[in-house]
Parts: structure tokens; sequence; C-alpha cells
């Protein structure tokens, strides 16, 4: 495997792989990634891998909380979380959604409240992990197209 | 049962015995809706009526309701001469209704405002009403007529007619009457089907709802008829309206292929789909129904107030 390696190895740090392909950037806005370190990351689009393709991200110096990485089942289910010390995985974690989802994601229905100009993020229960479906707290719309509405 | 304090947002957050309770709480308000008797249980208490959409029914029912257990009303019925017009927020109107008040009724045009309201408020919120969203107290008062009518709700072959996709009151009624394992049928215009969430909901629930667009069929053997209004603003397209209107009309001719005993509701306003001669007949109980949602919201009221009889 390591002769296919698109982007180099690190030796701390936290990588996210089996991303859904094409969901990586999306993934890093839902994280907020970068936000004002100066961490290196490095982002594979369409990797090939035994499962299919898949996108992967690489984030150096830094080990993301992995329940803080769990929102990002929304658009990678299938994602897991690697925290790497001195080359090696020193913990791995399958994502899994929270029960409850909030400013990540914009409400489908126009006529939500939570679309209006009011003083509250979108908020959303989680009714499935994978596939990801999720209902507004507020109008109680399932949003289909939850990849399209990331805030 | 606890219902001091609680929000009346929709009737999914009620439990069957929940439901039942309030059903059997509200037919002792009969009495007391129709000024026979006086309690004055609220005697004190202010409830704050906000409705930034037109209604008639709902608003002056909630507000007899308050009226006639001894308690006071403010509010308004138009939001035209509030803050709302100088941009402020529902949250921000809702934060002073609270401290105005001891419980607010709502209708706003926004699907989720009343969910919103009650984040924002210390005291009850009682949902009148959001957008095309849900009308919980509605629902509690058609299942009320049901059950005054036909002595139970179990085992009714309820027939939904007309608008259920946009419907608000078909939607909640759908899944209150799932809890109770009744026969449905939706009839409706092909462009307004009833909604598949709604129908999976049904299914969670043990029932398979039947569809179809055949209504002398669907009432032959039904004991209920729920009729409901086409919107015409949901329709771009004057000549469309016009269509779809004339697609399903309830009259005596084919109120005949039903049974003697079924009863034909409407949540109101109607424009066309019932012809006026159906309201002299023993079918008619949808002015019952309309007077139903007082002794309803009074017993809502109450609870919520913690002024029970």
């Amino acid at each position: 495997m390591k002769k296919e390696l698109k982007i180099p190895q690190i030796k701390d740090g936290t990588v996210i792989d089996h991303i859904t392909p094409g969901n990586a950037v999306k993934v890093l806005r839902i994280l907020r990634i970068p936000r004002g370190n100066s961490s290196v990351i490095s982002v594979a689009i369409n990797v090939k891998s035994h499962l299919g393709k898949k996108d992967i991200v690489k984030v150096e110096n830094r080990e993301l909380d992995p329940h803080e990485v769990d929102k990002i089942a929304l658009i990678a289910p299938k994602a897991t979380i690697n925290i790497i010390r001195n080359y090696e995985v020193a913990e791995k974690h399958r994502v899994k959604l929270p029960n409850e989802i909030t400013g990540i994601v914009t409400c489908s229905n126009p006529t939500c409240v939570s679309n209006a100009n009011e003083p509250v993020k979108s908020r959303f229960r989680v009714i499935n992990g994978d596939p990801p479906r999720i209902k507004c707290y507020y109008c109680e719309r399932e949003p289909d197209d939850i990849s399209e509405r990331i805030i | 049962m606890e219902f001091k304090g609680k929000d009346i947002i929709s009737i999914k957050d009620f439990s069957k015995k929940e439901i039942n309770y309030l059903l059997n709480y509200s037919k002792k308000m009969i009495p007391y809706a129709k000024g026979i008797k006086f309690k004055n249980i609220l005697n004190g208490k202010v409830l704050s009526s906000l409705f930034f959409e037109p209604s008639t029914r709902t608003r002056l029912s909630f507000e007899s309701s308050m009226n006639r257990l001894g308690g006071k009303v403010v509010g308004f019925s138009d939001p035209s001469g509030t803050s709302q017009k100088k941009g402020e927020s529902l949250a921000d109107t809702i934060r002073m209704a609270d401290s105005y008040s001891d419980a607010i009724v709502i209708r706003h045009p926004h699907e989720g405002a009343a969910r919103l309201a009650a984040e924002f408020a210390e005291v009850p919120v009682l949902n009148a009403g959001d957008g095309a969203g849900r009308h919980p107290t509605q629902c509690l008062l058609d299942l009320f007529t049901i059950l005054s009518e036909k002595k139970r709700i179990e085992k009714n072959k309820v027939v939904l007619l007309g608008d259920l996709k946009y419907g608000r009151t078909v939607h909640s009624l759908a899944y209150a009457l799932s809890l109770y394992n009744v026969d449905l049928v939706f009839v409706s215009p092909a462009s307004l089907k009833m909604p598949k969430e709604v129908i999976d909901e049904c299914k969670e629930l043990g029932v398979e709802p039947t569809q179809t667009s055949n209504l002398e069929k669907a009432i032959r053997d039904a004991d209920v008829l729920y009729v409901t209004r086409i919107q015409r603003e949901r329709f771009p397209d004057a000549e469309e309206y016009n269509r779809v209107v004339g697609t399903y009309r309830v009259d005596n001719d084919l109120l005949k292929s039903g049974k003697e005993n079924l009863i034909v509701m409407h949540p109101l306003p109607r424009v066309s789909e019932i012809n006026p001669e159906v309201d002299k007949t023993p079918h008619a109980v949808y002015f019952k129904q309309a007077f139903n949602g007082v002794p309803v919201r009074m017993a809502l009221l109450s609870l919520v107030l913690g002024g029970e009889l």
C-alpha cells in the first residue's frame, strides 16, 4: 500500500480516512479547518483503495477530538479518524453521528423559522446514521440533499 | 398526568394516554364552554394571543376559552401594529409576551415558529398553527368530535378528502388517527396527494392507508368523511385551480351512497367543497366541530396553567 500513497505519511496529527469520494473539502468546512493555525493540511480526492475510491485528509501536528469529528458522518458515514503519533496509529475511531446536529446544515424548507432572521442555529435530530437521515427540530422537514446544505 | 407548564407544539409530543386524558377532560368542559356553568379557575391569569396570520375560529375560541375560565387575554390579530413591523425578531417578541403573561398562544407563517417560541419563553406556548406545519389543537378537537359523535375513535373508517398535500390539519390527523388503529382512506386530486412521509408515519404505527380517487366508492362504508379546502394560493394559475377545485364536491346526492350515520367534518373555512344543502342534514357536524374548539382549548389552557376543575 505504501507505494500507492499520494500524500506523504505524517509524523504526528490526525488522518481522516475513507471519506466519501468528493467530500473532503466539505469535511474541512464542517470541521472549520484551517482555522487560524499553522497545521499543514493535505487533501487527497478520489484515491483508489481496495474498497473503491475515497478521499483522505491529513492534519499535521494536531490531534482532533474524535467526538468533535463525529459530525462529518453526515456526509462521510464510513470515515475513520486516526490519531498518529510518531508515524504510528495511536488511536482509531469510526465516525458516529451524534443524536443532534446544530449549526452545520441549513433546513431545506424555505419557510422554516430556522431560515428566518432569528437568533437560533439550525438544529436537526438524527434519525438514521448510515445512510444519514436528519429531521429539522423546528419544522420536522427531512432534507434529502444534506451534502448540498452544509453551511 | 402532569400538564402544568407543558408546551403544546405538535400532536406528536403526546402519547395516546395523554390524548385520551385531554379528550376526557375536554368533555367535562362542555357546560362551561356553553356558559351553562361557571368557574373562574384561571382568575388572575393572562394569556398572550399572538396571531401573525389571519384566523377566525382558532383565535376566537382560544380567547373565548380564556375568558370563560375567568382569565384575561392580551395580544394582537394583526402584526402590522407591532414591533415586528420595525423588524423585531420573533424571539424578542416572545421574550416580551413571556414577561407580560402566563401562557402564549401563537399562529405564525413560518413552520417551526411555535417550537422556537417555546425555546425563548418560560411560560407554556400553545401552537395555533405554524405555516403549513402543525396545528395540534385542531387535531385534538377533530379527535374530540369523532369521539363525541361516534362514542369511540377506534375501528372507524375515516376518509380524508381534498388538499392532502398542503393541508396542515390532515397530516396531524392522519398521524393521530393511526394511534387509534382506524381504517384510513385518502382521496385527493392527483396533484394534491398525501405526502409519502405522512403515509410512512401511519405505516410505522401499524395503519396501511388506502389511496384512491373514487370518492363515491370510498364513502360507501365510511364512518367519517373529513373534507378540506383546496387552497387557491397554492396554484400559480387560476385555470389549474378551477380545474382541481371542482374535482370533488360533497352534496346530498353523493351522501346517499354513504351510510346513514356517516358524519361529515371540515376544519373550515369552506369554499365550495361542501354544498350548503348538506348543512341541514344529520351528516353535517362541522359547526359542532368548530364549537368543540372551545371545550378542547379550555381543557388545554386549564391544564397547562394548572387551574383544573
